[in-house]
């Protein structure tokens, strides 16, 4: 890593190059606002400093002035906002979750992850469900849909390679869906102070091909069947 | 008007000889100024305490289990060995964050400046109602005291944030504190009653005792945010008393407004915390803004740029400012659409925050730019203010929000506005009206060290945040190298420890020049910054009663370099041939 770098780590999810492509053209929006408002500022410091002879000018404002200013930041955030809505629906709008999407629970407690995994049949709420704790498998290119949810204080389910970030609430059963695009082992940690163990609430994620993970579903209903 | 001359002319009268006993001079004083300074020093002690407690988070998460040096004076409860404990972390990030917005910065700017210019920049000889302002202060001071005292209880001090977020504030079996969540309650509710204190007599203030000529068109802008702020924690702060207030019933007498269990909600706090603490976001800003504006017009010798836009962006964040608290909310299941309507407000504020920041700008060009160090903090103010303001479109977007919310970008963002913006605007306004306060300059060559070294630490600490939070770290973590991704950030999270520590040393340069300028510093003369506004045209300190005799006011505070005078500067209370005598009052005002 970059110590000021301003790129982000490589996402992994559907989602993930929209958001990033939403943070790029922020960062570039800004990042001219930054050069153009700093650099002015800069310039009028070295220029406009005191000197024998020089008097300031009384000048009062422009009207003209202000109605650029305003109407071009007005414009520029009602862009942003346009922007983001279709994103933003897309992660989080309630009828976004995808319907062949495979159905996980995840119940957080102080300070770990219970997954509710739906078996062989694919369905929650059967009587080959199974549950892990801090440990999160998925198929990848297929989307999940977790049931979110906490029996204590309020967690919040963070997983940073998938740009993905939902709070559970206790009292709340909250969908929140994904679809991850890479193989391999991930992070998923708590992003809301939950009490003294919050900084160790962590579980891994893994991503399987659809073959490694019918291999390993099988061997944990195999579990499941000798308990 | 007529009760403002009176009272002018009963102080006048008694012919300045100051007949109060040490304990009314000094101690329970109704004199707005002492009770401003009486604010400052209480503040500013409680600045160096929440910076010493960010001081000891920085060694835990620069150096995550090692011993701090100087530790072991520190009770087993909270370090034993030296080692801070997951729990004492959590109080620190608690108190923090507690004292630097409730107990140093909004004392600072409301409680402080306030109290000490509206009444000397509005012409009146004290506030509405002296008793309550000195009121104001005792009761501050006394939920100063509750809060500490969380620190010596059973259990520790508060450690559910300084937003509490129910229900891990609510119980000892979801946070380990038990007493100290509940003194953290206490103290706020009676900080809330200091501050519903003051706001309503400046308000009052602000209405009924300008001086004649004093039209709202020529308050100066510090008063103008000052005003609209009281207007805010007015409106505000009763919100935040009654969540308090409701989130200590659950605590103590078994009532369930935020457990869900027994049918309470858990989003209720969110929303009725956010409620109160968005505005308190904009009162927490906008006098540090309206301030700064005084001192960039006067380091400029220029008329501030834009004066109406500037009041009318000022009104403008006060009311956007009522509109957005969701945004704190976008990731906490709140309802989606709502969202984006949260996102589109919040969007907007940065228009009116713009268009200061450009009249800022349009008000420097042209200048004759004269660097004092209340300058040099208010250009920086300015400066940083403006990486502070674009950071925060980073997160308005609610796509990106979900990404960053809950890092370390969200800490370099409020650490750009809140130390960036209103420290820096403070230290600008410290230096600038000490003079005022105290009859005495402080050390411009100490002053410019100071400057320079905290520009500079400052950005050490706080910029690399962003990069850290860009990367997923997330917030409020005891020990990041618990995870894998972030290990590979354990350098940039010691690089700003180290100069972190750096900052934290050179505030003792400050604090120093304060102290020692009050005993040995220069005699200060009545103007020495040439300034335009009322306080200037009497001696400094100014006597009990501010004036002497009600001064008349011709013109606005910015008149700097004006072609009808050789002097670069023109007194709002000067009459000049041309100016008429202010129409008389209306009969019954």
């Amino acid at each position: 890593m970059h110590w000021l770098s301003w790129m982000l780590p490589p996402g992994a999810s559907t989602f993930a190059g929209k958001i990033d492509f939403i943070y790029y053209v922020i960062l570039t929006i800004t990042g001219v606002a930054f050069f153009l408002v700093e650099g002015a500022l800069v310039v009028f410091l070295v220029k406009y400093r005191a000197r024998a002879g020089r008097k300031a000018e009384y000048i009062h404002g422009s009207t003209r002035a202000e109605i650029t200013w305003t109407s071009v930041t007005a414009v520029t955030v009602v862009v942003l906002g346009v922007m983001s809505v279709p994103v933003w629906n897309l992660v989080k709008g309630r009828n976004s979750v995808p319907a062949d999407a495979m159905p996980l629970a995840i119940q957080a407690q102080q300070f770990e992850w219970h997954v509710t995994y739906p078996g062989k049949d694919g369905q929650l709420g059967t009587a080959d469900d199974f549950e892990l704790r801090n440990q999160l498998h998925v198929v990848v290119n297929r989307p999940t849909v977790v049931m979110l949810t906490s029996i204590d204080v309020i967690h919040s389910f963070f997983v940073p390679a998938w740009r993905l970030k939902q709070d559970a609430v206790p009292g709340l059963h909250i969908r929140v869906w994904f679809q991850p695009t890479e193989v391999g082992e991930f992070e998923l940690g708590c992003a809301e102070l939950c009490g003294l163990g919050h900084y160790r609430m962590r579980a891994q994620v893994t991503v399987h091909t659809q073959e490694d993970y019918d291999r390993w579903l099988a061997e944990q209903s195999q579990n499941v069947a000798i308990r | 008007m007529a009760t403002t001359a009176a009272t002018v002319d009963q102080l006048s009268h008694a012919g300045h000889v100051d007949t109060r006993s040490f304990l009314r001079k000094y101690i329970f004083s109704t004199d707005h100024k002492t009770i401003g300074i009486q604010f400052l020093i209480m503040s500013l002690v409680f600045l160096a305490l929440g910076g010493t407690l960010a001081m000891m988070m920085r060694w835990q998460l620069g150096f995550p289990g090692r011993p701090i040096p100087g530790g072991s004076v520190l009770p087993e409860t909270m370090a034993p060995g030296g080692v801070l404990l997951p729990e004492f972390y959590n109080s620190l990030v608690t108190m923090h964050g507690t004292f630097m917005v409730f107990f140093a910065i909004m004392p600072l700017l409301v409680g402080v400046f306030g109290n000490f210019l509206i009444p000397l920049k509005i012409g009146a000889p004290d506030m509405a109602f002296p008793r309550i302002n000195m009121a104001s202060f005792w009761v501050a001071a006394s939920a100063g005291i509750i809060m500490l005292a969380g620190f010596l209880v059973e259990g520790g001090a508060a450690g559910a944030g300084w937003t509490s977020y129910a229900p891990l504030s609510e119980t000892a079996e979801y946070s380990g504190v038990s007493l100290g969540q509940q003194l953290w309650c206490v103290s706020l509710i009676v900080l809330g009653l200091s501050s519903i204190l003051g706001a309503l007599n400046y308000i009052t203030t602000v209405i009924n005792m300008r001086a004649p000529g004093m039209t709202w068109f020529r308050l100066p802008l510090s008063i103008w945010a000052l005003f609209i702020t009281a207007i805010l924690v007015l409106l505000a702060i009763p919100i935040l008393s009654g969540a308090v207030i409701m989130l200590l019933f659950d605590q103590t007498i078994g009532t369930h407004f935020f457990q869900p269990a027994a049918g309470g909600q858990v989003l209720l706090w969110q929303h009725l915390f956010w409620f109160f603490g968005h505005p308190e976001v904009y009162i927490l800003i906008l006098p540090a803004m309206g301030m700064a504006s005084d001192i960039i017009a006067n380091g400029s010798r220029k008329p501030i740029f834009g004066y109406e836009s500037m009041v009318f962006a000022i009104i403008g964040i006060g009311f956007l400012g009522w509109v957005v608290w969701g945004h704190h909310m976008f990731q906490s299941g709140m309802n989606p659409t709502l969202g984006q309507t949260f996102m589109i407000s919040t969007l907007f504020i940065a228009v009116p925050s713009a268009i200061k920041v450009f009249n800022w700008l349009g008000t420097m060009w042209r200048g004759t730019l004269h660097f004092h160090v209340p300058m040099m903090h208010a250009v920086a103010f300015v400066a940083m203010f403006v990486i502070g303001g674009l950071s925060g479109v980073f997160m308005a977007s609610t796509p990106f929000d979900i990404y960053i919310h809950d890092t370390y970008f969200i800490v370099a963002h409020i650490h750009y506005v809140l130390f960036g913006g209103s420290l820096f605007a403070l230290f600008a306004s410290i230096t600038y009206w000490y003079p005022k306060m105290f009859g005495r300059m402080m050390s411009p060559f100490w002053g410019k060290v100071h400057f320079w070294l905290t520009l500079v630490f400052y950005n050490c600490v706080f910029f690399p945040m962003h990069q850290l939070g860009l990367h997923g770290h997330m917030r409020r973590i005891y020990d990041p190298t618990q995870y894998d991704f972030l290990k590979p950030l354990q350098p940039l999270n010691e690089f700003i420890s180290i100069a972190a520590f750096l900052l934290f040393a050179s505030q003792a340069i400050f604090a120093l020049n304060f102290i020692l300028s009050w005993f040995f510093g220069a005699k200060a003369e009545a103007n020495p910054w040439k300034d335009n506004a009322l306080e200037w045209t009497v001696s400094s300190p100014p006597p009990h009663g501010n004036f002497p005799e009600t001064p008349t006011v011709y013109r606005g505070p910015y008149e700097y370099s004006s072609p009808e005078v050789s002097e670069d500067y023109l007194p709002q209370n000067k009459r000049l041939p041309t100016d008429r005598a202010p129409a008389p009052q209306p009969a019954g005002h």
